[in-house]
């Protein structure tokens, strides 16, 4: 296979041509150009939502105050005299977790990195389908449009445009049954003002952004089966690949799901079927639906619902193996054991997901099942743990910005990891089911986690993507600011959730009315909590602004800046068509030939790396 | 108006003076003559020991955080079942919080301590069949206690209730409670959500409520005769959406009607005593000490979720389909008054499923009695139960003229 391609690429991009300005940034086909696209606008689009983060934290901790800077981006539509309206409490939360799962996490980490990454390590000349590629993100971008003006929604129009026909009607702003957004809450418009329109440009959204990201997954799996370079076997691809591989096959089986899970909602809403509704009466209004049952939805929504964590998380865990690897100068521990875990965690991640629903009234038994499956998961996962701590013993770590992130991704890993025993565990998930003990989790432990992952990636590939340095400094400053921000908001938010706080409550004043101890707990922490989480929303602002005055004023990066193995690093600084100007380079060895000693403890070379493209010398063993 | 434009002065300012500050940077960096790749080991070493200083700063905020506010913020359990709960749940935490000191402290230990020295490689270690399967196996043991011990209590909490267990009923609505006691049958009524109306408002099931339904269906406000008269009136001018609004209308009561009335054909007033003697409660869940409650839960619109936290139970509530709960209460609101050393104390009923605006504030006091003070105060309510309360609508009132508003 690899040599059939071989041809074809030098055929077709055999020679340099020039470009259009329109087809080198804007219809490119080119998957360096996707990757820096998906890239950019997951960026903004997770501005957005922290920002939108930082709105509702405010209110969470000094509720009922007026705040101008409520009002500088709410207005009088929903923040009127700078104190935020209780249903756009719902709107801010329902939104911000929309966009950071699927916009910053699979679109933004996913896209960005295997665009980047899995022809650059592979060794292909681009993806199996550019035009695909392409696609994939101008979907993304489409989506990402969609569900930003939702938020916008207001008496009918959008930034003042009319919306046409009867659509803008019904209710005014975003969706506001939160981002699992279960029917009925979202399938009524009676029922809360987010679920007219607002919910329609969720659901479009959704459904435009799942068609996408089926395209990429679908991409990046033919391209990893079928393109790598001569010598590239399957068990010498770096662990990025073997994650980003994972990662697509997990969305291409559980994505459909979704979409067809919005689909009939869309036909509950505008067709006036029945699927999740049954026997509802809305204010004074009787429906006469009847037979649906809304935990139809919630399964077909957590069969992806549980995969979509590990599609957020495996990127991460990938990037950070071989950020790790290369920073500690060792070999990764275990690589055959990681690709396992890879692997046990992607096929476990399917049989999971009535985890989340062990209070809505499911079989009890059924329950059962899903507490012995979930907690199996534990197992692969402390694997990887283990395995990368081993790998930082008796190394000579370089504390690179990417480095720190990657290390703190381990940390977050677990200390959301062990917390999640206790949620697996149904008989303990009773009692803490959606208090803040649950939100604190899932943010340490996936959001947390792939945020440092995606950091950790965009620190150490910028040279890559750009052909530029970062500011070191800089980073450093952006890292220490976010891990303890991170720590500080999600640590006391346990800590809320053991006082028994629920989610989604726009204020805690109902426990003034019945344990004035507890009141004086909760309100303690969230003001810890959103003092934090301004700090940390403020060194992000340090991180944006060395990102982008690095694109353009950043010194020019060397071809190899952090003397690592992969062949992405054997492709000249500078982008061109096909990404090796002569052939493609051949692979003789797995990517983490790091300090190689042989069997009598000898180094095997002067450098402290060997390249893949680097033959094996004479009397020298493979590693694995 | 101002704050808003100090607000964009103070970005443009600090946006400015970051600027010059990187350049200021840059300049000195490329005197140095070293990339931004080379890390130095003065910067190098000050991370490592950053990291360590974290992971202080990491387990003492931990530890203050337990010490301060620990796992009492929401008080002892409350119930037989929170008590078995709460028991599993430390061991857990112990658990938990080992693998958490232990993995956190090795990370950031040994990041501190293998930092890049001059002269000093890295140890070539790929793997070792050993050390894998060690934490392989670990794991899985301890996995498998967590299980076996999760899964017992599981079990107990989700086995079936006595059949001496005090039957209450539970019904959500935005953004409101109201019980429903069994009554001295101990026995609930059935219930349908099509004979909701202002004076059966959670729906039960008998022979006069039914009639009554019929009869509100066809001539109560907004019923099918006055939404035929108002199609027939030639007098008055519909828009076609209004027009169209009122036929759906009227094809959805006409619908409800044909089951109204087959609901009719097949009831038997036999069985309507249990509906009868049910007791309906607002505002405040009296409950009995020591006495198993198997509680059943339904929903009038969305899903909301019951959450009793004193007790550490949990359920949703989920239109259309029924779901259900055991508790039994331990201690009295006045004996947990003095446990807490707060006397303002009092359980609650919380909703913990995202059910709207106004769901934070969707709640039901809940009061626990001795068995004496409960009895009397369920012998005053019985007087006034379902049947006793219920006003049939009988008389065939002639349907106000209503007016378009009304009908839609």
């Amino acid at each position: 296979m690899a040599s059939t391609h071989d041809a074809h690429g030098h055929a077709d991009h055999g020679h340099h041509h020039e470009e259009s300005f329109v087809s080198k940034y804007i219809f490119s086909q080119d998957h360096k150009m996707i990757g820096k696209q998906f890239l950019i606008t997951a960026v903004f689009m997770g501005l957005v939502a922290m920002l939108l983060s930082i709105l509702f934290r405010i209110q969470l901790a000094w509720p009922g105050e007026s705040s101008d800077f409520l009002y500088f981006f709410l207005g009088d539509q929903w923040a009127p005299e700078g104190v935020l309206k209780e249903d756009m409490y719902l709107g801010l939360v329902t939104i911000h977790g929309t966009i950071m799962v699927f916009f910053l996490l699979t679109g933004g980490l996913s896209g960005t990195f295997s665009n980047i990454l899995i022809p650059l390590q592979l060794g292909a000349r681009d993806m199996a389908s550019g035009f695909l590629n392409m696609l994939s993100y101008w979907f993304f971008f489409v989506s990402s449009l969609i569900m930003f003006l939702s938020m916008f929604v207001f008496n009918g129009s959008i930034f003042g445009l009319d919306i046409p026909g009867d659509w803008g009607t019904t209710g005014n702003g975003p969706a506001m049954a939160g981002w699992t957004v279960y029917p009925p809450l979202s399938a009524l418009p009676q029922s809360v003002t987010g679920s007219g329109f607002g919910m329609t440009l969720w659901l479009i959204s959704m459904a435009i952004f799942i068609a996408g990201s089926l395209l990429g997954s679908l991409n990046y799996i033919v391209t990893v089966l079928n393109l790598r370079t001569a010598g590239m076997t399957m068990l010498r691809m770096p662990l990025t690949i073997w994650a980003f591989f994972v990662t697509a096959i997990l969305g291409v089986l559980s994505f459909p799901v979704l979409l067809s899970a919005a689909l009939l909602l869309i036909m509950d809403r505008l067709a006036g079927t029945s699927f999740y509704l049954s026997d509802i009466m809305v204010g004074q209004e009787m429906l006469t639906n009847h037979g649906g049952s809304p935990l139809l939805f919630q399964h077909l929504f957590w069969f992806l619902g549980h995969p979509e964590v590990y599609i957020v998380l495996l990127p991460a865990l990938g990037l950070s193996s071989e950020i790790i690897a290369t920073n500690a100068r060792k070999p990764i521990f275990g690589y055959k054991a990681m690709v396992a875990s890879i692997l046990a965690i992607g096929f476990l991640s399917f049989i999971v997901w009535g985890h989340h629903m062990f209070i809505t009234g499911m079989n009890p038994f059924l329950g059962s099942v899903f507490v012995f499956t979930t907690l199996l998961i534990a197992i692969p996962s402390a694997v990887k743990v283990f395995n990368y701590i081993t790998t930082l013993w008796r190394g000579s770590i370089v504390f690179t910005p990417a480095m720190m992130f990657a290390i703190a991704l381990v940390s977050t890993f677990i200390t959301g990891g062990v917390t999640g025993i206790i949620l697996a565990d149904s008989a303990l998930d009773i009692a803490i089911h959606d208090t803040y003990f649950v939100v604190a989790h899932f943010h340490i432990v996936m959001g947390m986690s792939a945020v440092f992952g995606m950091f950790a990636g965009v620190y150490h590939w910028f040279p890559k993507m750009y052909g530029k340095m970062m500011n070191t400094r800089m980073g450093y400053v952006h890292f220490w600011i976010t891990i303890v921000g991170a720590y500080g908001v999600f640590f006391p938010m346990h800590f809320v959730g053991l006082a028994g706080a629920p989610r989604r409550y726009y204020n805690y004043s109902v426990y003034g009315e019945f344990d004035t101890d507890s009141y004086a707990m909760i309100m303690d922490l969230n003001v810890i909590v959103t003092v934090f989480a301004i700090l940390a929303a403020l060194g992000q602002l340090i991180f944006l602004y060395n990102f982008f005055y690095s694109i353009f004023r950043g010194p020019k990066a060397p071809q190899n800046p952090w003397r690592s193995n992969t062949l992405e690093w054997t492709a000249p600084v500078e982008h061109i068509h096909g990404n090796w100007p002569g052939a493609l380079p051949v692979v003789y060895r797995w990517p983490y030939d790091y300090s190689k000693q042989d069997k009598n403890g000898n180094y095997v070379s002067e450098e402290d790396f060997i390249p893949q493209n680097v033959p094996l010398g004479e009397n020298e063993e493979e590693s694995h | 108006m101002e704050s808003r434009l100090l607000i964009l002065v103070i970005i443009v300012i600090g946006a400015i003076a970051v600027a010059q500050l990187t350049r200021l940077y840059e300049l000195a960096s490329k005197m140095r003559k070293h990339g931004e790749h080379d890390i130095q080991d003065r910067d190098n070493y000050l991370n490592a020991r950053l990291m360590l200083v974290f992971n202080i700063f990491q387990f003492g905020a931990l530890i203050w955080l337990m010490l301060e506010y620990g796992w009492t913020g929401i008080g002892p359990a409350a119930s037989v079942e929170g008590e078995s709960t709460d028991w599993l749940l430390n061991v857990n935490f112990a658990i938990i919080l080992f693998v958490f000191f232990i993995t956190n402290f090795l990370l950031f230990f040994f990041a501190y301590k293998y930092v890049r020295k001059p002269g000093v490689k890295a140890t070539f270690f790929a793997h070792n069949n050993k050390l894998e399967l060690l934490w392989t196996s670990v794991p899985a043991v301890v996995l498998a206690v967590i299980i076996i011990l999760g899964l017992q209590s599981w079990n107990e909490l989700t086995s079936p209730s006595s059949k001496d267990a005090l039957r209450v009923e539970l019904y959500a609505q935005q953004f409101n409670w109201t019980a429903r006691y069994a009554g001295e049958d101990n026995v609930l009524g059935k219930t349908d959500y099509k004979l909701i109306l202002a004076s059966n408002e959670l729906g039960l099931v008998t022979s006069a409520t039914i009639d009554s339904s019929i009869h509100a269906m066809r001539f109560g406000n907004g019923g099918i005769v006055g939404l035929q008269k108002l199609l027939n009136n030639r007098d008055t001018v519909l828009t076609d959406s209004t027009l169209s609004v009122l036929r759906t209308n009227l094809g959805r009561k006409e619908r409800l009607l044909r089951l109204l009335n087959q609901m009719k054909a097949t009831h038997n007033a036999k069985n309507d005593a249990p509906a009868w003697n049910d007791v309906i409660q607002k505002d405040t869940l009296y409950l009995c000490k020591n006495k198993p409650y198997e509680f059943t839960f339904r929903s009038k619109d969305v899903i909301h979720s019951a959450y009793f936290p004193h007790f550490r139970q949990q359920m949703n509530t989920v239109p259309g389909y029924g779901t259900r709960l055991k508790f039994t209460p331990i201690y009295t609101t006045k004996e947990m008054r003095k446990l807490k050393n707060l006397s303002t104390f009092n359980y609650v009923l919380l909703c913990n499923k995202i059910c709207g605006g106004a769901h934070y504030g969707m709640k039901m006091m809940v009061v626990v009695l001795e068995e004496k003070e409960y009895v009397a105060w369920m012998k005053a309510k019985s007087s006034k139960n379902f049947k006793s309360s219920f006003a049939p609508a009988t008389q065939p009132a002639v349907p106000a003229d209503t007016t378009t508003n009304e009908m839609i």
